[in-house]
């Protein structure tokens, strides 16, 4: 009983210490901390605007998260949903911008791919691992960097229309919903977050209740193991990177065909990607935990910037994150602190 | 020759912070923990040089200041670093994932400092940077002087020197050879009575303070002030360098050096005869591409540490 609850323990108490630091970072730089955070929290749920936005926030995060999750569960590390993300974003504008077709086939064309151009770049990082065992988090590392100059050269000679983003895309391929607006008081709310929600159930059957889940699954709890009863390992490492690539170009397609409609030029990461590492570790790398731990980092993420309002700087809550991360990776550190506290209590 | 200069001039200036964050990976690297962190630690090398300038400033210190500013800077990256340290040694964390934190933690806390301190998003301009010098006598020769030795940041020679000083400190010292050990075999060296965990925080303060310093040479004589967005990636591009030169430190010097070339087309390669008509987007991202490839083992097989990203747990075989 304890052993499974410890499971739930551990993220539950790493979100603990990290607000709880970030408020004593907020005391000890002289702002008040209920000020602080209560700002925060209004911003979260202050009103539907707010509320609407934050789900907004929460759409790509899942997709990235998920992402990052279903590269976990297969004993890789996916360092490059940021990069995957982005090839998917102008992927996905490209898809909406170039083609003139009816919604029904336009919207799933664009998504499909955005996917499709996730899956390839992570194709690479996984045919090198698979191939000449090439550590992953170095090449994906490598291929973020890669995709940040490449998607912008590519706006910048092929799709640029005037300022320095792409096109407006057709609307038969946007995401975005009158209905959901209106009833979020004009928030940017759109038809992304069923789409994110389906992606979770998808990963959920497909790593629990199917054979090739199965498998992949295997090669990431012992590659030896399963390299003896007979699956091809290398395959799977490739599949695998495939897989989580094409939920990180669905995360892009979110932003180019939900929130923006477009692609800009970009000199900077969107960190949307790297968020998806904190929320994947967050979420135990299960399908329901990445959705919970998006809801957390989406709210943060977009409650910051009614910090500002209170006078505290909105970067405190990438600190929380940031401390999050460390607490969930120092589990070791959280098991001893509650082993602790468990043989004093008794 | 106006060009050959211009280009070598901006290569070295470019390449110096990379050299001596490269080689600060070499330490924390070959010492078995693995530091993806080197990016956050150049930002807080950045942060803490541009405002401790800027404090030396006012008190009046004029040209000391940068100079002050980068020893600063040392401390403060050392010191950060033992977040990563504490965490993959003491507490066994993932050494990936602690060193994302670290990059999280770094690009937060100190833009969150400066909001704090100058109420907007960067800090003010140094008045003062790492000034520009003709080398005395060398500086004179014929050709040679004019090029190399000639308007040229005292840092970029200061990293040349240290990456071969780094380079016997690991492969001819006593403490090189127990700082590989652990990086290696580290259950071998713990039976030779060496203590791993001690020999891991040196390596992981030693990249703290080498790219702490790294950061700071690039904010105190490239881009004179810091905002968030002041390191962009070169970090990771000094993480590219190690592992391109093989852990090796003269090896991470020749990559720095290369990948500072790279850089400095990209800027300049528009004004270039030969290179205007190639796209810029290639010299960004070669970099990264030639990491890839030389992993590959195109460019010779690159061997990591090996016990690279274990924690060592004593009694665990």
């Amino acid at each position: 009983m304890l052993k499974k609850l410890s499971g739930i323990y551990t993220p539950l108490f790493a979100v603990f210490l990290g607000i709880f630091v970030g408020a004593i970072i907020m005391l000890v730089s002289g702002y008040n901390p209920i000020v602080g955070y209560g700002a925060l929290i209004e911003g979260i749920f202050g009103n539907a605007e707010y509320l609407g936005e934050t789900i907004r926030t929460m759409t790509p995060l899942i997709l990235s998260g998920l992402a990052v999750a279903f590269a976990f569960r297969t004993g890789l590390f996916n360092i490059g949903v940021e990069g995957q993300l982005m090839v998917g974003w102008l992927a996905a504008v490209w898809v909406g911008v170039t083609f003139e077709l009816p919604k029904i086939i336009h919207l799933p064309m664009a998504i499909m791919a955005a996917a499709i151009a996730g899956a390839l770049w992570a194709f690479i990082p996984g045919y090198l691992k698979a191939k000449f065992k090439i550590h992953e988090v170095i090449t994906t590392i490598m291929m973020n960097y890669v995709a940040l100059y490449v998607t912008a050269y590519l706006i910048r000679t092929y799709l640029k229309a005037g300022m320095e983003r792409t096109e407006k895309i057709a609307s038969s391929a946007s995401l975005a919903s009158e209905y959901l607006q209106v009833i979020t008081e004009y928030s940017r709310l759109h038809y992304g977050i069923i789409v994110a929600l389906l992606a979770a159930v998808l990963m959920w059957f497909m790593l629990w209740k199917t054979k090739l889940g199965y498998e992949l699954r295997a090669v990431g709890y012992n590659q030896h193991g399963a390299h003896y009863s007979g699956m091809k390992v290398n395959r799977n490492i490739v599949l695998s990177m495939v897989i989580s690539g094409a939920f990180a170009g669905a995360a892009g397609a979110m932003e180019g065909l939900g929130t923006f409609q477009y692609m800009s030029i970009m000199a900077h990461f969107t960190g949307i990607g790297f968020d998806g590492i904190a929320v994947a570790l967050l979420g135990a790398n299960t399908a329901l935990g990445v959705v919970l731990a998006s809801g957390l980092f989406g709210g943060l993420k977009f409650g910051a910037a009614n910090m500002e309002n209170v006078g505290v700087p909105p970067e405190l809550v990438e600190i929380v994150i940031a401390l999050i991360i460390f607490f969930v990776a120092s589990s070791y550190l959280i098991r001893l602190i509650i082993n602790r506290f468990q043989k004093e209590g008794k | 020759m106006d060009i050959i200069q211009l280009i070598i001039s901006s290569t070295i200036l470019y390449a110096a912070p990379l050299i001596f964050t490269a080689l600060g990976g070499v330490f924390s690297e070959r010492s078995g923990v693995v530091n993806i962190g080197l990016e956050g630690l150049m930002v807080m090398g950045a942060f803490t040089g541009i405002v401790a300038s800027l404090y030396f400033e006012g008190l009046g210190m004029g040209n000391a200041s940068p100079w002050f500013g980068l020893i600063i800077a040392i401390i403060i990256g050392a010191v950060f670093s033992l977040f990563h340290a504490v965490a993959s040694i003491s507490f066994r964390a993932d050494q990936v994932v602690s060193g994302v934190a670290l990059n999280f933690l770094a690009v937060g806390l100190s833009v969150f400092l400066v909001r704090k301190i100058f109420d907007k998003g960067q800090t003010d301009v140094i008045k003062f940077s790492i000034s520009k010098i003709d080398l005395p006598i060398l500086s004179d020769i014929p050709f040679i002087g004019p090029i190399f030795f000639t308007n040229i940041a005292i840092t970029s020679y200061i990293a040349i020197i240290l990456a071969f000083v780094v380079w016997y400190v690991v492969y001819k010292t006593p403490f090189g050879l127990r700082l590989r050990s652990v990086g290696e075999h580290p259950m071998a060296a713990d039976t030779m009575g060496i203590n791993v965990s001690k020999m891991r925080y040196i390596g992981v303060l030693l990249s703290g303070a080498f790219a702490g310093l790294g950061g700071a040479v690039y904010a105190l004589s490239s881009s004179l002030q810091f905002s968030g967005t002041t390191i962009a990636g070169q970090g990771f591009i000094a993480l590219a360098a190690m592992i391109f030169g093989k852990w090796n430190p003269i090896g991470a010097l020749g990559a720095a050096l290369f990948f500072g070339l790279a850089q400095s087309l990209a800027v300049s390669g528009g004004t270039l005869p030969l290179l205007q008509d190639i796209p810029s987007v290639y010299l960004s991202i070669a970099p990264y591409v030639l990491t890839i490839v030389a992993l590959t083992g195109f460019i010779g097989r690159a061997d990591a540490p090996k016990a690279i990203g274990t924690p060592y747990i004593k009694g665990k075989r």
